[in-house]
């Protein structure tokens, strides 16, 4: 019982990272119906510009890690993930706008590939190591707890799970109660129309895009706070994995897409206690397959019809 | 019309197999020509190559269903062949059978074992469109890569090799000749017109009265007997095989030939199987001229930025490819 409890922490403690990119994709693909396959690599640069930046903004807070420093490299790297968001928008997909959906997909794996390999040549193939930004410790639950003592929080998981809820309640504010909140949902409900109560689409566009970029830039700082190995193929497998939860959620669904997130997580999380961490990968891609053969609309998605 | 150009197709490309193969080894004897191995790997590399891009086209071209997983049919291909002559290989040539024979059986074998594959992999996820089908795809990939690094007959994580090697240029490139033909008099006969009706129009073509799954899989199923055949002419070339080979990037270099060519040209995408074939082993000559400055180098090694922005410019430049006709990919899918 003690190890299941435990396998469910790590699990959601991975499953808020997931979340958190889940979110872009269900974001992107709700203002313009396209899956951008290059968002898991913008989550990599998240990771990275902690990785480089980090260490000279925590000195700005003295020495040593600091939680008021960890919040800035936090919110540097969103903001940096949301301009790179916003400048892939610009010049790979908007010139594509009205163009087949498989141009546009092709574009989006080119983009990918182009940032997975030019972070190779830039940052070096080999894994580097992140700066320490938080002092991580356990935390052993008392014996005084009963039946739930002997199990082991880290502060990183802790502190990961907050920031995600945190995150999660800022995105509902956005997006239900602003006007570019609005117009998003207008924009998803049905393009033509929300251009014709006049709706700048390009710049609704652009914002999913630097939101969603951001909190997968959010997902990659606290990522290497958990596991604090980072290397420029990392966004590959993240980004693959959250796709999956994105749509076992339900695709364009957000609440869909924090749940789908936690499910993965959590589901890899007793695969790799359970059966063998070899099947880690495969797992997932199976619950994609079966997602998508019995219920393609997801766990809370609702069903389109395609009009003819 | 269409038949004269199929069978110009076939006697091209029996006459240039015939030609590297008598010219640089003896027939179908299992022998390495006397010829500079590394032109000999590249060669070979590349008749691969045109089976593996040739037969994506006939499903991500032809018949408009991307598919991002064709290293995973090639994978169940290597793996079945190598385990069929591992295991019986020896003791049928000592017998009845010559090697040779046994050679192209493990072939065979390995296209059928691939292409039930397919059939496994196509019949649930065809009835996807679009960018999902891209991402089963490319989960089914993951999946046969994850099966096979779980499977200890298989070498598991370890890969599998003592192959002999059975590939020559005359197999390299009758398959490649056979696979061309096969491919281009499908396309041209009623089954290519279904291929054609379903990429062009999903919706009109199933109006029009045609079994649109029905086509979806055979063409997948074909697609994937042919990555098959190609996994097993690399198993038989390298000797030795491993997972990680098969992995997506893997399928991504087959699309990104594909692309290149232009989707539903077999002409164009030959040629493209071709560039990428060789542009890496140009580009590996231009990282050492020292004349040039140190990053133009490193980028030359690492030939996946060419690749990419490649990608890039031509679907915002020419998304049709380099040979493709325009109305292919400009209907909306």
């Amino acid at each position: 019982m003690i190890e299941f409890l435990q396998q469910l922490i790590n699990g959601l403690g991975q499953g808020s990272i997931y979340a958190l990119i889940a979110l872009g994709y269900t974001m992107v693909f709700g203002v313009l119906r396209f899956i951008n396959f290059a968002h898991g690599d913008v989550y990599m640069l998240g990771a990275f510009a902690g990785f480089y930046l980090g260490p000279k903004l925590l000195r700005l807070f003295g020495e040593g890690p600091s939680y008021a420093g960890a919040l800035v490299v936090l919110l540097v790297a969103m903001l940096l993930c949301a301009a790179i968001g916003i400048l892939i928008e610009w010049f790979c997909y908007r010139p594509l706008r009205d163009r087949p959906r498989l141009t546009v997909l092709i574009t989006a794996i080119g983009v990918s590939l182009f940032l997975e390999n030019g972070g190779q040549f830039v940052f070096g193939a080999d894994p580097k190591s992140f700066p320490e930004i938080i002092a991580d410790r356990a935390i052993e639950i008392p014996e005084a707890w009963g039946s739930i003592s002997g199990l082991t929080i880290t502060i990183s998981q802790l502190l990961v799970v907050g920031v995600t809820l945190t995150l999660l309640l800022v995105l509902s504010h956005i997006v239900l109660r602003t006007k570019m909140g609005m117009a998003m949902r207008a924009l998803s409900f049905n393009p033509v129309a929300a251009q014709l109560m006049g709706i700048n689409i390009n710049v609704v566009i652009a914002f999913t895009f630097g939101l969603g970029s951001a909190l997968a830039g959010a997902a990659g700082i606290l990522t290497s706070i958990q596991q604090p190995s980072i290397d420029p193929l990392m966004g590959v497998n993240a980004g693959l994995k959250a796709f999956v939860a994105a749509v076992l959620g339900g695709i364009g669904n957000l609440p869909g897409a924090a749940l789908g997130g936690v499910l993965i997580g959590v589901i890899e999380a007793l695969v790799v206690g359970y059966v063998s961490p070899t099947y880690r990968d495969a797992i997932v891609f199976a619950v994609l397959i079966l997602i998508l053969i019995f219920k393609p609309t997801g766990l809370l998605g609702a069903s389109e019809r395609e009009k003819v | 019309m269409m038949r004269e150009h199929s069978k110009l197709y076939l006697v091209l490309a029996c006459l240039s197999s015939v030609l590297l193969s008598s010219a640089f080894s003896g027939g179908a004897a299992p022998v390495i020509p006397p010829l500079n191995s590394y032109y000999f790997d590249v060669l070979i590399g590349l008749g691969i190559n045109v089976i593996l891009a040739v037969s994506l086209n006939l499903v991500n071209g032809y018949t408009g269903q991307f598919s991002l997983g064709h290293a995973g049919f090639m994978a169940v291909g290597a793996y079945t062949s190598a385990w069929l002559t591992l295991s019986y290989g020896y003791a049928l040539g000592a017998g009845a059978l010559s090697t040779t024979t046994t050679f192209v059986l493990a072939l065979l074998g390995g296209g059928i074992g691939a292409a039930l594959a397919g059939f496994a992999v196509g019949v649930p996820s065809l009835r996807l469109r679009g960018d999902y089908l891209a991402i089963v795809t490319l989960g089914f990939n993951e999946i046969i890569k994850g099966v096979i690094q779980n499977a200890e007959p298989l070498g598991a994580q370890r890969g599998l090799g003592g192959m002999v090697q059975h590939t020559t240029f005359f197999w390299t490139f009758a398959c490649a000749a056979l696979t061309i033909y096969v491919v281009v008099n499908l396309v041209n006969s009623t089954y290519g017109r279904g291929f054609l009706a379903v990429r062009d129009d999903e919706i009109a073509a199933e109006a029009m009265g045609i079994n649109t799954t029905k086509y979806k899989v055979i063409a997948f199923v074909l697609g994937a007997f042919f990555a098959g055949v190609a996994g097993g002419l690399y198993a038989h070339f390298k000797q030795f095989i491993h997972p990680e080979g098969f992995n997506f990037m893997r399928s991504f270099d087959i699309v990104v030939m594909v692309i290149l060519g232009g989707m539903g040209s077999t002409v164009g995408v030959c040629i493209a199987a071709a560039l990428l074939t060789i542009l890496p082993e140009l580009l590996r000559f231009v990282a050492r001229i020292e004349a040039l400055p140190d990053w133009l180098q490193r980028v030359a090694e690492n030939r996946m930025i060419l690749y990419s922005l490649l990608l890039i410019v031509l679907m915002l430049t020419r998304p049709q490819g380099l040979f493709g006709a325009r109305a292919a990919v400009t209907r909306k899918a």
